[in-house]
């Protein structure tokens, strides 16, 4: 049962592990696309997914650390991306954010 | 005797109120009262039997700093100086200076200066010579400026002001040396332990700066350069503090210090030479003015150089002639110059060149004048003290035993008979010259702005006062020798001194022919001055010590304008740098020397790959932000470096900061695109290749240096933290199993609600800067 366990905790660590270098080798791909570009559109999409791969990121480390206290910090990305594109693509798109009441 | 000094001051503050009256009584009535009291109070102690006397008066005595006042024979001499010509010239300037004048103004300058003047000749203590040494720079600046409309009358006051307070300055440098050397602030005291300060090391820099001091006050070559441009006061105030006070006071320090400084040879050699080159200087420079001011301006700067050089030479006979002097000048120099002003006010010019024969239109005018420019050339004739003070001039100078021969002091002992004649000869020339030049020759009343005529009594009476004064002293030089002469002498001398002063010693008496050589030589160059004027153009051509002075005002400006210039261009970039540099300077240097680069691997931990990844990440967003020149790109690049920080945060077990920085980074990014409308476009500046390198330097070095204190920070851990403490307490002690959180808000909650305030006045700031309208040109 013991070894059982071990097995498994192994298996876990080195799942996640690999998982680990696969988000981050997507992560250094996407750092490629968010600096070369070409458009600021090319920038944002890659600065969204790479918030995604960090919630990634952070559950794995979660599972690797054994703890729950980055689920928030998993949540709030979700939300901050959210935002944080809706708002690049209305600034991409109109050149503000905020737009002025109706005078 | 505090009252005697008080009095002016105390008075000064009256003025304004007296002055409401001017339409029916001249408010200078009020003024000439208080120099006569001050007078007659200081009167009463002169005598052969007179003893030197000591008041005290506390000030600040946990400073050693009092209100000490000693009246000696050379203070006595300079109070009724003071006071007695101050009460002349008081009386003077009522009949000078009009009722339509600023003379509460005038009267309260005046008021103050006199005081301060009082205070500077009575006061034992330094600090109080000093204060009110620069009491009187700061009421000569005051009244050089009275007409203040005038251009070169600001132009005079601002240029007797900064060369008579750098002098203020240096006197302060020495009087604090002897103060800490001495350990005493009086003066009386350090004259006591002379021996302490001439053996020091410090003795050649107490010298320098206390001569210093005396030479730009008394208007020795080469400061004597304010003096003629102080001629833009009204004429008392030049009578006043131009002949007879102010310009004296550093021939009263030089005298006072003289028990002390006479018993070394530089005080010889400086004061003798810078006196004596004065005294040729400004004879010489006198027979070229045309303006009987500028006469008179040079003539007592030579006059004070003489003074100066006897002090110098510190003999006996020296002493005793330069203490005499300094009466004998006052008395013809202050009435000189009411001549002066008398010509002035009753022709409406000071030009000589416009003046002439007035003889029949001043008659009494003339006759004060011929006394005055004759004792002052120093005709041998027995009711002149000119006359005396310049024969026992020569008589010191050629009597110098007490002096050794060897090397340059030989040189100098050899020259100065000959200077001394020299210098008065010149002197005899001007002396002719204001005197036939204005009174004498034919009269070109056309030229005159004003109608010649006889002044008003009133005005009259100071100058016969004061030449009634050079006869009297000539023809009786025995009646103030004992009880006033022999007294101020012996103060400076430090022992017992007393000269009979003869009119006649005999042919074959050295200064005779001395001085029958001044009078033959005199009246040939005076004859001949139209031939030999040219020699002008020559010496000093274009050589003056005023294009000195303006150019270093000018330069000094100029330079020190630069100077700001060339750090303070206006651009952050360059503050940057230089602060940047400054801290890189300041820690290398300090690590070096103090060896404190340490690195200490023990208590590292290990490092796993995630964290190696969101590293390279970072790394490679932060190079690129610099590189790109979009500044969208930029501000996006920047998103990933904080994400990557948020992300390290993670790593090393932080949730809380992980959260605050996520929403931070996320936030600062819209920020960025808000504003990003309004901002320029991001373009690579064009700096030179040298900046740009300087830049590169001064970051690499930067991040380097932080490295550095980090990596030793890290390897030099002297105690245990106190982390252990709030992981232990948080629970029992703050109710919370957050230790971040409890450590904010209950442990350490005063910076969390300063850190709240800076939001909230951030939060104003920003509401502030957006609602509140500008000014007209800023929108």
């Amino acid at each position: 049962m013991e070894e059982m366990l071990n097995v498994t905790q192994s298996l876990v660590e080195y799942t996640t592990l690999i998982c680990i270098t696969g988000v981050s080798i997507s992560l250094i791909i996407l750092l490629y696309r968010a600096i070369k570009g070409p458009s600021n559109p090319d920038r944002a999409v890659a600065l969204d997914i790479i918030g995604i791969n960090l919630m990634a990121l952070a559950g794995l480390i979660a599972i690797l650390l054994v703890t729950t206290k980055f689920n928030d910090v998993i949540l709030l990305i979700g939300i901050l991306l959210f935002i944080g594109t809706v708002a690049l693509a209305k600034f991409l798109e109109k050149g503000v954010i905020i737009e002025r009441d109706m005078d | 005797m505090i009252w005697a000094v008080l009095l002016p001051f105390i008075m000064a503050m009256f003025i304004p109120f007296v002055d409401k009256w001017r339409e029916r009584i001249h408010t200078g009535f009020f003024v000439t009262i208080i120099p006569i009291l001050i007078f007659i109070y200081f009167a009463r102690f002169l005598g052969t039997g007179f003893e030197p006397l000591t008041r005290s008066y506390s000030w600040i005595p946990s400073l050693d700093i009092n209100m000490v006042f000693h009246l000696d024979g050379l203070s006595l001499l300079f109070v009724l100086l003071i006071s007695g010509i101050g009460a002349l010239v008081a009386f003077y300037s009522i009949y000078y200076l009009d009722k339509s004048e600023q003379l509460g103004h005038f009267y309260v300058y005046f008021l103050l200066f006199m005081g301060s003047m009082l205070g500077v000749v009575l006061s034992d203590n330094v600090f109080v010579l000093y204060s009110f040494w620069e009491f009187t720079s700061l009421s000569s600046f005051l009244l050089i400026g009275f007409w203040n409309f005038k251009k070169e009358s600001r132009y005079g006051a601002l240029k007797s002001m900064l060369i008579t307070v750098f002098g203020g300055l240096s006197l302060l440098g020495a009087l604090v040396f002897m103060t800490v050397l001495t350990d005493t602030t009086s003066i009386q005291e350090m004259i006591s332990q002379k021996q302490l300060i001439l053996n020091s090391e410090y003795f050649p820099l107490i010298l320098a700066l206390l001569l210093l001091g005396a030479f730009t006050k008394s208007a020795q070559f080469p400061f004597h350069i304010w003096l003629p441009d102080a001629m833009e006061a009204p004429t008392p105030v030049s009578a006043y503090l131009h002949s007879a006070t102010m310009v004296k006071a550093g021939i009263y320090l030089v005298a006072r210090y003289s028990p002390m400084l006479s018993s070394s040879d530089w005080f010889f050699i400086i004061v003798s030479s810078v006196g004596i080159v004065t005294l040729c200087w400004g004879s010489y420079m006198a027979v070229r003015q045309v303006d009987l001011k500028g006469i008179l301006a040079f003539s007592t700067i030579s006059q004070l150089g003489m003074i100066m050089a006897m002090l110098g030479f510190g003999t006996k006979v020296a002493v005793f002639a330069a203490v005499f002097h300094i009466l004998n000048h006052a008395t013809f120099k202050g009435s000189l110059f009411m001549v002066a002003g008398i010509v002035d006010h009753e022709t409406g010019t000071r030009d000589i060149r416009k003046l002439g024969g007035l003889m029949t239109y001043l008659p009494i005018t003339a006759t004060l004048a011929i006394f005055g420019t004759f004792s002052m050339a120093g005709v041998p004739l027995p009711f002149l003290n000119g006359f005396y003070s310049k024969e026992l001039f020569f008589d010191a100078s050629l009597h110098l035993e007490d002096i050794a021969n060897a090397g340059f002091i030989g040189v100098l002992k050899t020259a100065l008979p000959y200077l001394a004649v020299f210098g008065s000869i010149f002197t005899f020339v001007y002396s002719m010259y204001f005197f036939f030049g204005t009174f004498r020759g034919k009269a070109n009343l056309s030229e005159l702005p004003k109608k010649p005529h006889e002044a008003p009594v009133g005005m009259l009476v100071s100058p016969i006062i004061l030449v009634l004064g050079v006869i009297l002293i000539g023809l009786f030089p025995g009646m103030v020798n004992e009880p006033f002469i022999a007294h101020a002498a012996s103060a400076v001398k430090g022992l017992a001194v007393s000269k009979e002063v003869y009119f006649w010693h005999g042919f074959l008496y050295p200064p005779l022919i001395m001085s029958i050589t001044v009078l033959v030589f005199g009246t040939v160059l005076y004859l001949s001055r139209k031939q030999w004027a040219p020699v002008y153009r020559a010496i000093p051509g274009v050589l003056s010590m005023n294009k000195v002075y303006d150019g270093l005002v000018d330069r000094l400006e100029t330079y020190s304008s630069r100077v700001t210039k060339a750090y303070m261009n206006g651009s952050i970039g360059r503050y940057v740098r230089l602060v940047l540099a400054a801290i890189l300077i300041v820690t290398f240097a300090f690590m070096a020397l103090t060896g404190g680069f340490t690195v200490d691997l023990s208590n590292v931990a290990p490092l796993s790959l995630p964290e190696i990844f969101v590293a390279i990440t970072m790394v490679i967003a932060a190079v690129s932000t610099i590189l790109t020149n979009n500044r969208i790109t930029a501000i996006l690049i920047l998103g990933v470096v904080g994400y990557g920080l948020s992300m390290l945060f993670v790593l090393f077990r932080a949730p809380d900061l992980a959260l605050t920085q996520l929403i931070v980074e996320t936030v600062t990014v819209a920020l960025f695109l808000l504003v990003f409308y309004h901002l320029p476009k991001l373009r690579k500046k064009e700096e030179a290749a040298s900046t740009r390198f300087l830049n590169l330097v001064i970051s690499i070095g930067f991040g380097a240096m932080m490295t550095m204190v980090a990596i030793s920070a890290h390897s030099s851990k002297f105690f245990e933290s106190i982390s252990s403490y709030f992981l232990e307490n948080s629970y029992k002690l703050g109710g919370g199993d957050n230790v971040v959180n409890v450590i904010l808000v209950d442990f350490r909650g005063l910076d969390t609600l300063f850190e709240i305030v800076v939001l909230g006045i951030a939060a104003m700031a920003i509401y502030g800067l957006i609602k509140l309208p500008g000014k007209k040109e800023d929108q």
